[in-house]
């Protein structure tokens, strides 16, 4: 009974990476667009959907015992319009311009959640945040499985609304305009409007993640929205396979486990004393697979359905000499 | 308004600039921005560490401090060790990862991504050999000479000034003048073409990464000498380094420079507003701002 | 003696679309050839292809007695090839004399400032101000400025790559008498063109490619007409190779 408390404890936090693995693959793997700062995203939706929800406390703004639902939907608001601010800024340059500023956003927000402890708590985060089902959690078995039901639906919503999105007219035109942008254009689509859409939906989606995640977990802190889990998010779409959404979600899945149980490993293996430079080379593990997987399998585990996209370089340009 | 922020902020910026001017020179001819340019800093420092004590070990009187500096010949002839690692590294990732992708064509994103990857596993690499723990060049505390009008600085804050100084005149001269940077400003218009005029571009490329990591080294020495040595402290240069470079004009090496020092003086003016725990988010600011008004930087070429 | 060879040329960008379907043909020393075709028949393609900017996926090619399939360009140049690519074949941010020099690079240093002035002279246009950027100049000194570049290493072929394309009918016949007396002096020619007519004035040979296929390969004279020559384009037609 325990064991599978656990296991749906596990698969719960699990199943909030996919859902922010889902709103990357809105961004890079249907469009091609590189975010670098998706732990600012997802932070953003954790700590707007806790100011609004949690309980009036006395050392900070916000507070505003609003229900769950409403912190979600302000949280996806908030992200939403956060990457729609920074498409406006950098969709119209080099594609690179966009991987910096996004690095730059998770950046300064890292530097908001630390530092404005009369909004956010400061270092020491914020706590109380209201849990689904929390009547219930007495009973670990009940409480773990409802809420694993609850994230497992808002996956579930996400991959049928970018399924569906993906099959219609939109969906085509973005694809075209990833492909062959001067042909998009001469079709009368207009690349950048799309790519901003897009990567206001992919933020906005990453938003919803935080905020699930906040609610699950009860509390928040700075420090779990460090640019290790952008590169964790990053990893699990590479390795599931981008631009296919059920690749995103098995791809959180599966990194996820791995990262939990090399982390338990390391904690059965290592004396205390050792354990935090253990775990740095937990993350050499997965930078090195992220490279390996884009030199020798850029496709992931499930490719894209309709076709290997341009930018995995299958098809050369002008060759470089 | 404290003058002193003055002589902060062009020790900062002398250490931003040195960085920026590799990243810019990358990023126009190899076409990409690369995340790991910062964590080159951090192992130019270690290993510049590494070979001093290696060094120290041999002839001991080398760690002797050399009036009126804090440290002795031991580090600069370290330092030669230590550019050498540098370069290797950046040779050996660029033939392992990023020519590789190069050579298959993959889109500038793609190595964008890989050099993100890279960036933390290099990074993780660093604090899981050394760990996280600050180290440092020197014991030797220096006391700050005053230099006038309320500034103060010590003779290694001077001597990095001027080493700076002295490296982008020659790196400038080295671009404008000889016939390697011709070659090199041709590879960063159109590289194709480059081959067509009869120039080796892969060769063009290896000078590109030979003088990046030098200067990463000689600056990650630099900071970990004025300040101290840790496996974070190239990645937390690395969004000053970006905005410095973009700022200057991708590809503009006095553009590099001088952007590392506005953003130096403005990170050491804005710190006495508003708080030094905002430091990280000035280069943030001149980055949208520059994005916003004047997206080619300040010696850029316009749709660039 | 064979200064260029092709043989079962295979080339594009994508391994499974290839562009350039099997082309073969042999190009005399001191030749003028020109090739022509329809747009997009995938002349450009064939011609970077044969210079090295473009994989090739099978086939041959061969300039004087070195097989240079695959190389990169670089060697080729090596090699005494010159190219001047249909567009983007000059360094508009640098000046005229540094778009000269780099191409300088190549050859011993006592010969470098002798064939510079050459080609300054050669090209009266470009010796008036070789310290001024290269993007200032005009379309028509552009074209000469990089046949200069090329030239100057002294190829043993040259090859262009639509050189009067956007050229008013003045500068047209300029560059034409210019390729002429390149000709004259012996250096093989290989002419890319849309200007049909000037082409064939220019060259003694024509080859006619259709989509990615040689359709034609014969004197000048034949097609001067312009009857065979649109039925090929068309591609109704196709005329035996000669060899
Ligand atoms: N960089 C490229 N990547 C992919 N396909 C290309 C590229 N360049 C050209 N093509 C395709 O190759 C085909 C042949 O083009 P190419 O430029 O070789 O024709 P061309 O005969 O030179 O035409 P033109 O007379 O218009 O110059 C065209 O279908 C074109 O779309
Ligand atoms: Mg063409």
């Amino acid at each position: 009974m325990e064991l599978l408390a656990y296991a749906a404890f596990f698969l719960t936090i699990a199943l909030t990476y996919a859902i922010i693995c889902l709103g990357l693959n809105v961004q890079w793997g249907q469009t091609g667009l590189f975010n670098v700062g998706i732990a600012g995203f997802v932070g953003l939706g954790a700590y707007v959907s806790a100011a609004l929800t949690t309980p009036d406390a006395a050392e900070r703004i916000g507070g505003f015992d609003l229900p769950i639902a409403l912190g979600w939907l302000a949280a996806m608001a908030a992200g939403g319009g956060l990457a729609l601010a920074v498409g406006l800024l950098t969709l119209r340059m080099r594609s690179d311009y966009l991987a910096i500023t996004t690095f730059g956003i998770a950046v300064a927000l890292q530097l908001v959640f630390q530092n404005t402890e009369s909004l956010t708590g400061g270092a020491f985060g914020m706590a109380f945040i209201p849990r689904p089902f929390s009547g219930l959690q007495g009973e670990a078995f009940a409480f773990n499985g409802l809420n694993l039901a609850l994230t497992a639906a808002v996956v579930l919503a996400c991959y049928l609304l970018l399924e569906h999105l993906l099959r219609s007219p939109w969906g085509r035109a973005l694809r075209a305009v990833r492909e062959d942008e001067v042909a998009a254009q001469a079709l009368g689509k207009n690349p950048v409007l799309l790519r901003i859409q897009a990567f206001a939906l992919g933020g906005a989606i990453m938003a919803l993640a935080g905020a699930v995640q906040a609610h699950f977990i009860g509390f928040i802190a700075p420090g779990n929205y460090l640019p290790m889990m952008t590169f964790q998010v990053w990893a699990m779409l590479i390795v599931g396979g981008s631009g296919n959404n059920r690749g995103a979600i098995l791809g959180a899945v599966l990194v996820w486990a791995i990262w939990a149980l090399s982390g338990a490993l390391i904690s059965e293996v290592f004396p205390a004393d050792q354990q935090a430079r253990a775990a740095s080379l937990q993350i050499v593990i997965i930078g090195v697979m992220l490279c390996v997987i884009l030199l020798w399998r850029p496709q992931g585990i499930l490719p894209e359905v309709r076709s290997v996209s341009r930018h995995l370089g299958r098809r050369n340009k002008d060759i470089k000499p | 308004m404290n003058p002193q922020a003055i002589i902060d902020g062009l020790i900062a910026g002398s250490t931003i600039g040195l960085g920026a001017i590799g990243l810019t020179l990358t990023y126009s001819i190899l076409r990409f921005a690369n995340f790991t340019h910062g964590d080159f800093l951090a192992w130019g420092a270690y290993l510049t560490l590494t070979v001093a004590g290696v060094l120290g070990g041999l002839a001991a009187g080398l760690g002797a401090p050399v009036y009126p500096f804090s440290f002795g010949w031991g580090l600069p002839l370290a330092m030669f060790g230590g550019v050498a690692l540098t370069v290797a590294l950046t040779l050996g990732l660029d033939r392992i990862l990023f020519g590789k992708l190069r050579a298959r064509g993959a889109d500038a994103i793609i190595i964008v991504m890989a050099s993100f990857g890279a960036s933390m596993a290099l990074r993780s690499l660093l604090e899981f050999i050394f760990t996280a723990k600050p180290a440092y060049f020197t014991k030797a505390l220096q006391i700050a000479k005053p230099l006038g009008l309320g500034m103060r600085a010590t003779p290694d804050q001077l001597l990095v000034i001027g080493m700076t100084a002295v490296l982008v005149v020659v790196l400038h001269l080295l671009v404008t003048r000889s016939a390697t940077g011709r070659a090199m400003r041709a590879v960063s218009e159109n590289p194709s073409l480059a081959g067509v005029y009869g120039v080796n571009v892969e060769n063009v490329i290896r000078v590109t990464w030979i003088i990046g990591a030098g200067l990463a080294c000689i600056a990650g020495v630099m900071a970990g000498l004025l300040v101290q040595i840790r496996p974070y402290m190239g990645f937390d240069l690395l969004l000053p380094l970006f905005s410095a470079a973009i700022l200057g004009g991708i590809g503009s090496i006095p553009g590099a420079m001088l952007g590392g020092l506005i953003i130096g003086l403005a990170e050491a003016f804005a710190v006495q507003i508003v708080g030094a725990e905002w430091r990280a988010a000035i280069s943030f600011v001149i980055l949208v701002l520059v994005l916003m008004l004047r997206p080619q930087g300040l010696f850029g070429q316009k749709g660039a | 003696m064979t200064a260029l060879s092709v043989a079962g040329l295979h080339a594009g960008y994508d391994p499974d679309l290839p562009i350039v379907k099997g082309v073969s043909f042999d190009i005399t020393r001191g030749e003028a050839v020109s090739i022509l075709g329809p747009n997009g028949a995938g002349k450009s393609t064939m011609i970077k292809a044969i210079a090295g900017l473009v994989p090739c996926f099978a086939g041959h090619v061969r300039l004087g007695q070195t097989d240079v399939t695959g190389l990169a360009s670089h060697h080729l140049v090596r090699n005494g090839m010159g190219f001047v690519p249909q567009t983007e074949n000059i360094f508009t941010r640098l000046t005229i004399l540094e778009n000269l020099q780099i191409a300088a690079q190549l050859l011993p240093k006592a010969e470098r400032a002798g064939r510079i002035a050459a080609m300054l002279d050669m090209f009266p246009d470009l010796a008036a101000r070789p310290g001024e950027l290269a993007g200032a100049l005009s379309g028509g000194q552009r074209q000469m400025l990089a046949a200069a570049r090329a030239l100057l290493t002294e190829p043993q072929v040259l090859m262009l790559d639509e050189p009067s394309a956007g050229l008013s009918p003045k500068l047209v016949g300029q560059v034409f008498d210019t390729l002429r007396r390149i000709s004259e002096a012996g250096v093989t020619l290989v002419l890319v063109e849309q200007n049909v007519r000037a082409a064939l004035t220019l060259t003694e040979r024509a080859l006619v490619l259709v989509d990615g296929k040689l359709a034609h390969d014969g004197p000048s004279e034949t097609l001067h007409d312009g009857k065979l020559l649109g039925e090929l384009f068309l591609g109704h037609r196709t005329a035996e190779a000669r060899t």
